[in-house]
């Protein structure tokens, strides 16, 4: 009877998340403790009391009153999903029953955002190449920002980590990875035939490289995706995509007939530039999101 | 008094991203932690969304792929505020990245990662 | 009937919102934060949009709640300890 309450409570707590207490002979070795704080905090001084209960209070009120502003706005707003909205114009109709004859897709989202209104996908790209060189910036690892004790600690998990690499990541890994790049590849070339395009398809493609580099360590994957793989391949899919969309502005906003034919609709050869375009968002979004995490997790591509 | 129900109900989704970005930009300001800012950030930029996709939708219509050949503008939703969201969808998780390299870069300083703590280790600096 | 799902799942919303800043562990909120990204998917899909669900499911669920758990395990706020 003491050994099933006992074992009813170590089932409780490990469900709670207290410790990992139900197979006590299975634990791992304590990894060194993390840095103690360096201040200690006493009693607030008056004045910083007063700021913040005062900056409590005005946030409070800020908040209220443009939540009521914007709820009246609301209230006057036209309603939600009726047919005679002044959002629908003759610009909708003018994408939607001319779209497949003019851009050759027949996803309509998608040939909006790649051939009306293009230059949209460059800026978002562009947004996209800022962000991972700012945070590269902020975490890339040199001489000049590593810390000796944050340094030992890594270097001892990392030692762990290598020791018991986990096999049921292991294998799921081997069954789902060339699923998920698949799967990734088609959404992108399918991104005029059906929903999805380049966005969708590169971040499945980088989440697949995010399990890949998380199941078999980071120097399986630098065999084939290092700093000048990273480089070769952002710049010239960003710079491709700006050579071909932006010759427009210097002839009077008017499109060029590009060589390349339009094709029979609902073909995966079809839509002109809107392939080649779906392929180079793809490959940046996916470059930007596997590049994330390994800045954030290894301080190095 | 039905009828102001009835409008409530038909409203729901803008009520419902007006009160989300409420509740998100007040976790913004009020919170201690600097994660649950960044949670808080994302909750608002999501209700945004939320606010400017709802306004597509037309009742009764399908989603804006041409099938059976058929062009009329009667038979899709507006597909444009579509577009709009998916780039926005986009920039909003590349300005989450650095906000979360910008925490990582604080706490390697100051090893907190509380608001109140790290303003009164400033100022005991600055004296 | 389509309007009673919408009414749960804008429910639901809330809850996962309100649930995710009144936790007191990290780990949590950012679990209950993928759990309304995800949410948030299937109400675009209920809006006829489905570019976007598939893009909030991959970019909002996936990636943006993977950097969270990297950066909670390098601000050594993981392994079961409360946030201060």
């Amino acid at each position: 009877m003491n050994k099933e309450t006992n074992f009813f409570k170590r089932l409780n707590d490990w469900v709670n998340g207290e410790a990992d207490r139900l197979f006590p002979e299975l634990q791992e070795t304590d990894t060194p403790k993390a840095p103690e704080p360096v201040a200690t905090i006493g009693p607030l001084p008056n004045k910083d009391v007063l700021f913040l209960t005062s900056y409590q209070a005005v946030a409070l009120i800020v908040v209220i009153g443009m939540v009521s502003i914007l709820l009246y706005t609301v209230y006057k707003l036209p309603l939600f999903g009726v047919a005679d909205n002044p959002a629908v114009n003759e610009v909708v109709e003018r994408y939607v029953e001319k779209g497949l004859e003019e851009t050759g897709a027949v996803n309509v989202v998608a040939g909006m955002i790649l051939d009306y209104r293009a230059f949209d996908t460059l800026g978002e790209s562009s947004v996209l190449l800022l962000a991972i060189t700012s945070v590269m910036m902020l975490l890339l690892k040199d001489e000049k920002n590593t810390d000796p004790d944050e340094e030992l600690i890594e270097a001892h998990e990392a030692v762990i980590e290598d020791h018991n690499r986990d096999m049921i990541l292991q294998t799921m890994t081997i069954i789902l990875m060339p699923a998920i790049m698949l799967y990734g590849i088609y959404v992108i070339l399918n991104g005029h035939l059906s929903p999805g395009g380049g966005f969708s398809g590169g971040a499945i493609l980088g989440a697949g490289l995010i399990l890949f580099a998380s199941g078999f360590g980071h120097n399986r994957v630098k065999k084939f995706f290092n700093m000048n793989t990273f480089r070769a391949l952002t710049t010239t899919a960003l710079l491709g995509y700006g050579i071909l969309k932006t010759y427009s502005f210097l002839l009077g906003a008017n499109h060029l007939p590009t060589g390349i034919p339009l094709g029979i609709p609902g073909a995966i050869f079809s839509s002109g530039l809107i392939f080649v375009l779906d392929i180079c968002v793809g490959l940046i979004v996916a470059c930007t999101m596997y590049g994330f995490f390994s800045v954030f997790s290894r301080g190095e591509i | 008094m039905k009828n102001f129900f009835a409008e409530l109900i038909n409203d729901r989704f803008m009520i419902a991203a007006v009160l989300l970005f409420g509740l998100g930009f007040m976790n913004l300001l009020l919170q201690k932690n600097l994660i649950k800012k960044i949670i808080g950030f994302n909750v608002m930029d999501s209700s945004i969304f939320l606010f400017l996709a709802s306004q597509g939708y037309i009742n009764g219509r399908i989603a804006p792929i041409i099938t059976n050949g058929v062009f009329d503008a009667e038979v899709y939703i507006n597909p444009i505020p579509s577009g709009l969201v998916l780039t926005g969808i986009v920039v909003s998780v590349s300005v989450t990245a650095f906000f979360l390299a910008l925490t990582v870069r604080l706490y390697g300083i100051y090893k907190t990662v509380d608001f109140d703590e790290i303003m009164l280790l400033i100022n005991k600096e600055a004296e | 009937m389509n309007v009673i799902y919408e009414l749960i799942l804008i429910v639901f919303l809330f809850v996962c919102a309100i649930g995710a800043f009144l936790s007191e562990r990290l780990l949590i909120a950012v679990v209950i934060f993928m759990s309304y990204s995800l949410v948030m998917s299937v109400i675009w899909a209920l809006l006829q949009s489905p570019d976007l669900a598939i893009t909030e499911a991959a970019v909002g669920a996936g990636v943006s709640g993977i950097l969270f758990f990297i950066t909670l395990k390098r601000i050594h706020a993981l392994k079961g300890t409360k946030d201060e």
